[in-house]
């Protein structure tokens, strides 16, 4: 029973990068119809820059997790404003073309400076060891990072359902063209949106570096689940994106712990599942699948 | 106020509008009447500046409407009610309601007279938008443009499949904005409907506008147009 515990919480944790990095392909993808290939670059790219901030400059866990998803958002701000608008016009083909371009681009840059044995990171000061809960003991980084993904996607959806941008930012991602005529500059809400979007994979990014090996191919395997994981959930949608997250990080970590050689193979049957029962996702709209 | 000069428009080869000219005038109901693909929706979507494959002129207020995208066009006065209402599912009717900006405060219906006029609305306001019938959906997409301040209103089929008392409502509705200087570009294939609130109608017929009659005309021909548009 305590290792069932256990192998649910490496699965919540982990969903929790899913969750994340889900979420900001969901609002990209939403409000720009944009499908960012180059997201799991993006989440490798905060754990290098977490990793290389520590190294240099000596920044440690906790401003890290501030400072690198508002390094991450501006580097989305300009990707954005460099490369990303230009698509918007373009045949979708040219969409895949670019951001698996960016992908691989960032990660070649990534492995001629840091090579490719991967970068140090300690766990950070609090959070190491375990965690006893009566007769249960469960490391305490993966608490956290459950807790914190969580508290980031309420967070998240409390700015789309409390606030006038998230209005617009539903609004757009539902009809952008019927939101324009109804007088909303959507084009104002790209640039941020996706700068908010990349912020998110670079938040997971900062999550991932005490508990995963920090290699510039992290992000390879990562953007394959995180694509099963918006498929699932329905592309575009939010709530949806969270669900899967979790849910494919759960399914993960059964899979790693009971029947280790179909792990990876459990999600994409789970995701083919859903696509034979809801082709839209879970929580997706008829009209978007 | 609206004038729409030699208008032609196409979808990839097929042309849908031929050398359409119109006008709408402050305060005055004008309808476009025309059998299904007459093309009255896609005349409504190229005023709004959402079909771009056009040729001909489109001024509001003397102002070129050309080189406006949608969201400046909305912001210049046109309200758009379009025909599938255009209710947002994850906005709830509340934010539906005030999603859109107030383009003109001295003409704009503040939220407390929208609720009072739609009952219905008010009740469901933190409803999601898609819980709605289509009756309430469709009041909503005029309480939409009413609170927006709209000086011209597009409005795309507002009858189709309401309750007659509902669509007796709307009616009024139309009469009172107009009064207050507002113009109408009534899509509608309810003739009877369409000879109790507009002023002039526009027939329309593949692409074509055949034929342009005062309100006393249109009712002393109601019955022919009816089998005409064999509606």
């Amino acid at each position: 029973m305590s290792a069932f515990i256990q192998y649910t919480l490496q699965g919540l944790a982990a969903g929790g990068f899913y969750a994340l990095a889900a979420l900001g392909l969901a609002v990209i993808f939403g409000v720009l119809g944009v499908v960012n290939f180059a997201h799991g670059a993006c989440y490798m790219l905060g754990a290098v820059v977490s990793a290389v901030l520590l190294d240099v400059v000596g920044l440690h866990f906790w401003p890290a997790l501030v400072i690198v998803p508002i390094l991450m958002f501006l580097f989305g701000v300009l990707l954005e404003r460099v490369f990303v608008q230009w698509l918007l016009r373009l045949d979708v083909l040219y969409n895949f073309l670019l951001t698996f371009g960016i992908a691989l681009v960032l990660v070649d840059l990534v492995k001629r400076r840091y090579g490719v044995s991967g970068l140090p990171y300690e766990q950070p000061a609090g959070l190491r060891g375990q965690l006893h809960l009566g007769s249960l003991s469960l490391p305490t980084y993966q608490v956290f990072v459950f807790a914190f993904s969580m508290l980031v996607c309420v967070l998240v959806w409390l700015l789309l359902t409390r606030t006038r941008i998230g209005m617009i930012v539903r609004a757009s991602t539902e009809e952008p063209e019927r939101t324009r005529a109804l007088g909303i500059n959507v084009n104002r809400w790209v640039t941020p949106v996706f700068g908010f979007g990349i912020g998110l994979a670079g938040l997971a990014g900062v999550l991932a570096a005490p508990f995963r090996a920090i290699t510039a191919d992290m992000g390879g395997n990562f953007v394959i689940i995180l694509f099963a994981v918006v498929v699932i959930g329905g592309l575009g949608s939010v709530l949806g994106a969270v669900v899967a997250g979790f849910l494919v990080g759960l399914v993960e970590a059964y899979g790693q712990a009971y029947a280790s050689s179909f792990s990876q193979i459990a999600i994409f049957v789970l995701m083919a599942l859903v696509i034979l029962v809801r082709p839209a996702g879970l929580f997706g709209r008829q009209e978007t699948a | 106020m609206l004038e729409v000069t030699c208008l032609s428009a196409w979808y990839g080869e097929a042309q849908v509008l031929t050398d359409v000219s119109l006008a709408v005038h402050e305060g005055e109901v004008a309808t476009l009447v025309g059998r299904n693909g007459a093309g009255k929706t896609t005349l409504l979507r190229c005023v709004m500046g959402l079909h771009r494959s056009l040729e001909g002129q489109l001024r509001l207020d003397e102002r070129d409407l050309d080189r406006l995208s949608p969201n400046a066009r909305a912001r210049a006065g046109i309200g758009w009610v379009p025909d599938d209402r255009g209710i947002y599912a994850s906005l709830t009717v509340e934010e539906n309601l005030t999603l859109p900006p107030v383009v003109s405060a001295d003409r704009a219906w503040p939220v407390e007279q929208i609720y009072e006029a739609f009952p219905a609305l008010a009740d469901r306001r933190a409803s999601m938008g898609t819980q709605l019938s289509g009756g309430e959906q469709q009041m909503l997409a005029m309480a939409r443009v009413l609170r927006m301040g709209s000086s011209l209103l597009l409005l795309d089929e507002p009858s189709e499949g309401l309750a007659p008392v509902i669509v007796q409502r709307i009616g009024e509705i139309i009469r009172q904005i107009t009064d207050h200087g507002v113009g109408v570009l009534l899509v509608e294939q309810n003739v009877t409907f369409a000879a109790t609130v507009a002023d002039r109608h526009y027939l329309l017929a593949q692409g074509r506008v055949v034929e342009q009659l005062d309100n006393a005309q249109f009712q002393a021909r109601e019955h022919e147009l009816l089998e005409h548009l064999g509606i």
